[in-house]
């Protein structure tokens, strides 16, 4: 039976990233899902939470917490760290409000799945899995990549191999590791404008240890540390490419002109 | 005054020196050996959430721990002082030495007393104090300042302690970390057997007992508390347990939390002062506990912060602190569970911009030992700081308009239509270099990204609308 499954595509995807959007889409429909996009859908409210202003995050998170609420089916969001604040830090930010409003935000955070979570848990087994996609030849040269595995899917929701197998099962990739590899990479959301200068040390880091392992791709699952690291890696005019993980499925084998995580 | 008032200038600051870079390799170092310890002790779990139950129960019930600690103490012959403020406190201590001649004052390793500035006071009063811990002495000479609760000297080489034992000790230059630890030594030794006073720290004070425990990897607050005449324990009014056996269960975690050992070389529970059965020992024994601003974060909604047992665990894992040392919190209590207590504990406004001084990623509340939610109190205290006294006042603009769009769908696709004109002046490709006003900062060190010519929102209204 097919499934419904209601996107949030979060707002740095559907304004910046719509690339990884379509790819995210076209990941879950692969199987005869059927994916909707609730339009009236603006941003989890994260950004304000974090600054220290559970007012206006309360606010927009109501909004997007109403609009989810009038669809069926799991919402898959393609960001841990979106999901994790609507799983574990929603509740109890609208909980003061009105107990409906505890209880809408608890209805909907069970609901929620992060992207990587959904895909590998609903894949079939004759796809799942690592090598499962043949390569071109056993010899053929194969990219270095490296999974990030972003700190609030990691800590906040526990996931870090889903992600990885993902990469794993991409045709000619190489997923490798590297040392601190669970350490954060200083995006942190406003934290990179109110201290630029310690979320620039310690994203550069991180880029120096995706140079130490001779990283080519850097792939993960939130586009906002890949939109933090891209833009150091950028002003570094460093090869390293980055790809978000929707984008280097929807590819039997990437070809990293076409799937930068950037504009289309 | 020049004086660095906000974390993220001392942060410029210590950027630019060679600090964080000792600094973030010890604390890697650190984490290393701790993952060991934990990996090697299969009760690590249980005795967490063990240990958070006690310092919990503690922290709820502490007047009641407070008065039966003091009876505790007194029944084994010390005394116990309360001091409300640091200028109390140092009051209080300075009369215990006496004022009659210049006295020699040995002293152990003590974040309050680094907190009550007690050094500087009784040098004042014309007091001789010798710092015994190896790291605590280190910063003595330098005229330096603690970076690291346990490792107050995580911000130096080796090399650099080489450099100033040879001008402060008039030693030969050596970087071999035992031979500068045998001229420390050599050179404190004759200080131990003369002093008139040693003051110690407390890791925990132990209610049914009331006895002190002191956990030290070098013998030196064995030697402070029991060699000189008289011991004075100065201890935050939070350090307590109910019971030696609970004090057990938080001795399982702390040395495995701090430095990855399954327990520090020397843990010292002193009970009272020398009995006359007793081969040495203090003939007095005080013990001063010290309120501090501790009352008022007791009182407030970060008040778990207490429950921290001062392993340092969430300081060595910490990305920010990692990359600009403890200097850069500007006070005694550094990296995460800095940025939650020192606000609360003095003047909020003072401090309101440390709990910014976090990415929130996490990896504090995965390593404390006691369980405390750090970034959930880091957040808190944000929204208190936005409150009273914003720090970021410049945000706000921003996050009016945030705040109306993010709950007007059509004022929000506005929003997005004006980004997309702004991102019509690059190239396909092509990111920003740089960005005007306050998001200058992102574009000081990163490029940004354009909005895209058509938002996901947009090509689904082309695509998939009405499917």
């Amino acid at each position: 039976m097919p499934k419904t499954i209601q996107l949030f595509v979060t707002c740095l995807v559907d304004a910046i990233f719509p690339q990884v959007g379509r790819d995210v889409v076209e990941e879950l429909e692969k199987n005869g899902d059927k994916v909707q996009f609730p339009q009236e859908q603006t941003c989890c409210g994260q950004p304000a939470y974090n600054a220290g202003r559970p007012e206006e995050a309360a606010e927009v998170l109501i909004h997007n917490l109403e609009v989810l609420d009038r669809t069926e089916g799991p919402i898959v969001i393609p960001s841990g760290s979106c999901s994790d604040f609507m799983i574990h830090h929603g509740p109890g930010l609208v909980s003061s409000e009105t107990p409906e409003r505890a209880e809408l935000a608890r209805r909907v955070a069970g609901r929620i799945r992060e992207f990587t979570s959904y895909v590998v848990e609903n894949r079939t087994k004759d796809e799942g899995g690592k090598g499962s996609k043949p390569d071109r030849a056993d010899d053929a040269p194969r990219v270095r990549a490296f999974y990030h595995p972003s700190c609030h899917a990691l800590r906040g929701l526990g996931l870090r191999r889903e992600g990885e197998s993902l990469l794993e099962s991409v045709g000619g990739v190489k997923r490798v590791e590297m040392e601190d590899a669970e350490e954060c990479c200083g995006f942190g959301g406003l934290f990179a404008l109110e201290m630029p200068e310690v979320s620039t040390e310690i994203m550069n880091t991180k880029l120096d240890r995706l140079e130490e392992a001779e990283v080519e791709m850097l792939v993960g699952a939130d586009a906002a540390c890949l939109m933090h690291l891209e833009g150091g890696l950028r002003r570094r005019n460093s090869a390293i490419q980055v790809l978000h993980i929707a984008s280097a499925l929807a590819s039997d084998r990437p070809r990293p002109e076409d799937h930068r995580i950037s504009t289309s | 005054m020049n004086r660095p008032v906000t974390f993220r200038q001392r942060a410029r600051q210590e950027i630019s020196t060679s600090k964080p870079e000792a600094v973030g390799r010890a604390a890697r170092r650190f984490m290393g050996q701790r993952q060991w310890a934990v990996d090697d002790f299969a009760a690590m779990e249980e005795t967490r959430d063990r240990g958070r139950r006690i310092r919990l129960h503690t922290l709820a019930n502490l007047h009641r721990y407070l008065d039966r600690f003091a009876d505790s103490v007194e029944r084994a012959g010390g005394r116990v002082l309360w001091a409300a403020d640091a200028a109390e406190a140092n009051q209080m201590i300075g009369d215990l030495v006496g004022s009659e001649r210049s006295k020699l004052v040995i002293k152990s390793k003590s974040m309050v007393t680094e907190e009550l500035e007690l050094l500087p006071y009784l040098e004042k009063q014309g007091h001789t104090v010798v710092e015994t811990d190896l790291g605590e002495f280190i910063v003595q000479i330098a005229g330096d300042h603690p970076s690291h609760i346990i490792a107050p000297v995580m911000h130096l080489t080796r090399q650099d302690v080489g450099t100033l034992f040879q001008e402060r000790l008039g030693t030969e230059y050596t970087d071999d970390p035992s031979s500068l630890t045998q001229m420390a030594r050599r050179h404190l030794r004759r200080y131990f057997l003369t002093a008139d006073v040693g003051i110690s720290g407390v890791n925990m004070g132990v209610a049914e007992t009331g006895s002190i425990i002191t956990i030290t990897n070098e013998g030196n607050g064995w030697l402070t508390t029991a060699a000189p005449r008289m011991h004075i324990a100065v201890m935050g009014m939070e350090r307590l347990v109910p019971t030696l056996a609970d004090a057990a269960a938080i001795v399982e975690i702390l040395a495995r939390s701090a430095t990855g050992q399954r327990l520090s070389v020397y843990t010292n529970i002193v009970t009272g002062p020398r009995r006359a059965e007793d081969p040495d020992g203090p003939d007095e024994m005080v013990v001063v506990i010290v309120d501090n601003g501790r009352s008022r974060v007791l009182g407030s909604g970060a008040s778990e912060i207490l429950a921290c047992i001062r392993c340092g665990a969430c300081l060595n894992v910490c990305p920010v602190f990692r990359e600009v040392g403890g200097h850069a919190y500007g006070q005694v209590y550094p990296g995460p569970v800095g940025a939650v207590l020192a606000p609360g504990m003095a003047e909020f406004e003072e401090w309101a911009d440390l709990p910014f001084a976090s990415s929130l990623c996490g990896a504090c509340r995965e390593v404390c030992p006691v369980r405390i939610d750090i970034p959930k109190l880091l957040i808190e205290q944000r929204a208190r700081a936005t409150a009273e006294n914003d720090p970021f006042r410049w945000m706000g603009p921003a996050m009016a308009v945030y705040r109306r769009a993010g709950k007007r769908p059509a004022l929000w696709k506005t929003l997005l239509g004006a980004g997309r004109m702004a991102g019509r002046v690059k190239k396909k490709g092509e990111w920003f270099h740089h960005l005007p006003f306050h998001t200058r900062a992102w574009t000081e060190s990163r490029d940004f990204p354009p909005p895209a010519t058509r938002s996901f929102r947009q090509w689904w209204k082309e695509n998939r609308d009405g499917t």
